[in-house]
């Protein structure tokens, strides 16, 4: 009962403190964008954890976040193994394979504006489908190794990456084009020069959607077969065993990989495109 | 004309591609058969050979297509072996998590405009959990909760709605702040109230960012659908005939299962963007 009394208090105080560093007159410093986002976040940990000791759940339904914290802290090897397995090895080598070849396609279907108008609306289709589907398809083709995986991943990220990436081969003004055309560019020169250059925001863009779906389709991919390593295959395996610090711990590891995956995108982007208003207002 | 025929054009590039495909992938086992019966093929009978396996790896597209009808037409729907049994059960739960999500979504979005301390705090969050594999905790949905008790159609749709509540609120949020400040300042010289404002403004101003999340979201509600089906155990639903025909090698059964899906999914999109283009056009904005 402590426990329940100590959190709804915690959760008061926290908020009451987030609503007036938000309603303040430092609303809109760093320091402040920082701290209320933090607060709440550690406000829905200690939540969990008084509410899970409170009403003494069942580890086996959810264990609390120091059990998961300890779990992480005792078995980072594993966590690391199945890391480089489905991370480096499944998501990494796909996303790049399927990220490239759609960016290929785009400047080679560019050429022909009958080929863009048929492929546009099929690539969008595409992209709405449940591309994960056909990975027990490509399990079976590749095996159960990471090689099935990386194709699992490409066959998700090309799509979405593609559709952006002509898009932004569009994205260049008549006017730009005229003025490559005066300087008598060849074809090429005016792709290097300014389309490409030109289609970089949208392709980043393309490539963060990308982030996410690369690190979904290495993760389901292992949960239709997989060497006995990885994070999917951890994650179903242990969650057969009902041993779920291990697979809060799988989560927590995917979720920062995730979020760090889209954050060095981002990044990239912003030393790519530094020249985008977009970038430019953040500044 | 002027799409249809382009279109047209990758479609059939795309099958003759697939066929192309399926003969090369499936020789192989027609090649071994035939060097176990000290047969030789003509280039003829290879080919017609890799059009009707029994279990090819790469089922021609008239194989998956005879399949499908089989699947759809061919059965009753109540029979286990009908598709559109199978395709009801998955829908069923997406469509369930998908209205608890978007509702649930665009809740969060009102007070997240409303509200500086929530839009300061959950905003960051919400925008940051996309990068999440969320997909991941979804085996641990479902047997967790049929560890307490809970089976059948509402583990899924948890899964649907918690992927389909993060797109919605994002688009709602941009939706909802999407009037400039000139619009704004009007209706305050109007003294409107905020209840006003958001009935009057926001809300109509929201409603194309509105249908775009709603098709990410269904999208995103039908593969949480088919994945919360896996660990289950393969008892009914799309997710389930997928894991089964991997189980059995059946991969005529697999594809019909995966267009099954991709009809699902273009059958929501489609709805949805046609109540997009009817509300659309009848509150007069510009698709």
């Amino acid at each position: 009962m402590i426990w329940i009394a100590f959190a709804f208090l915690f959760w008061a105080g926290a908020w009451a403190l987030n609503a007036r560093l938000a309603n303040g007159p430092a609303a809109g410093t760093r320091a402040v964008r920082l701290i209320v986002p933090s607060l709440f976040g550690l406000t829905l940990l200690v939540m969990w954890e008084a509410v899970v000791r409170g009403l003494n759940v069942p580890q086996v339904i959810l264990p609390t976040p120091t059990e998961i914290a300890v779990q992480i802290s005792e078995s980072l090897p594993i966590l690391w193994v199945d890391f480089v397995q489905t991370f480096m090895k499944g998501a990494l080598s796909g996303y790049a394979i399927g990220c490239a070849a759609a960016v290929l396609v785009a400047v080679l279907i560019d050429r022909s504006p009958f080929l863009q108008r048929g492929l546009l609306p099929v690539g969008n289709f595409a992209a709405a489908l449940p591309i994960v589907g056909t990975a027990p398809i490509l399990v079976m083709w590749f095996g159960f190794g990471w090689q099935s995986k990386s194709a699992v991943v490409v066959a998700m990220v090309f799509f979405p990456v593609l559709v952006n990436a002509v898009e932004g081969l569009a994205a260049s003004e008549r006017m730009q084009r005229d003025l490559m055309a005066t300087y008598s560019a060849s074809y090429w020169q005016t792709l290097w020069k300014l389309r490409l250059p030109a289609a970089m925001p949208f392709i980043f863009n393309g490539l963060k959607i990308a982030t996410t779906l690369a690190l979904i389709g290495a993760i389901v991919a292992e949960f239709f077969g997989s060497p006995i390593v990885g994070m999917g295959f951890r994650i179903s395996a242990e969650v057969g065993r009902l041993n779920l610090p291990m697979v809060w711990a799988e989560i927590t590891v995917a979720a920062l990989a995730g979020s760090a995956f889209y954050g060095i995108v981002a990044m990239i982007e912003k030393a790519v495109t530094f020249w985008h208003p977009s970038q430019r207002a953040r500044g | 004309m002027r799409l249809v025929v382009p279109i047209l054009t990758v479609v059939a590039a795309i099958v003759a591609l697939w066929y192309a495909g399926s003969v090369w992938m499936n020789s192989q086992w027609t090649l071994d058969q035939a060097a176990r019966n000290k047969q030789t093929l003509s280039f003829t009978q290879i080919v017609r050979d890799t059009m009707d396996q029994k279990r090819p790896v790469l089922p021609a597209p008239h194989q998956v297509a005879e399949g499908l009808w089989q699947g759809v037409f061919g059965q009753a729907v109540t029979s286990k072996r009908s598709l559109v049994y199978h395709a009801w059960i998955t829908l069923s739960a997406t469509l369930l998590g998908f209205a608890i999500g978007a509702g649930l979504g665009v809740l969060l979005a009102v007070g997240i405009v409303h509200n500086r301390a929530m839009d300061m705090s959950v905003m960051p969050w919400a925008i940051a959990s996309q990068t999440i594999p969320i997909l991941a905790i979804a085996p641990m949905i479902i047997v967790v909760m049929a560890s307490i008790g809970v089976t059948g159609l509402f583990p899924k749709a948890v899964i649907s709605a918690y992927l389909s509540f993060f797109p919605v609120v994002v688009g709602m949020v941009k939706g909802f702040r999407s009037p400039d400040a000139m619009q704004l300042d009007l209706l305050r010289t109007y003294s409107a109230s905020r209840a006003q404002t958001f009935w009057k403004l926001r809300f109509p101003a929201s409603m194309p960012y509105f249908f775009t999340s709603l098709k990410i979201a269904a999208a995103a509600a039908l593969v949480g659908a088919i994945v919360g089906e896996l660990p289950t155990g393969a008892v009914a639903g799309l997710g389930a005939r997928l894991l089964s025909g991997s189980y059995y090698g059946q991969t005529v059964m697999i594809w019909s299962a995966l267009f099954m899906a991709a009809i699902v999914a273009a059958a929501m999109v489609g709805v949805i963007g046609a109540l997009q283009a009817v509300t659309l056009k009848r509150m007069g904005m510009r698709q």
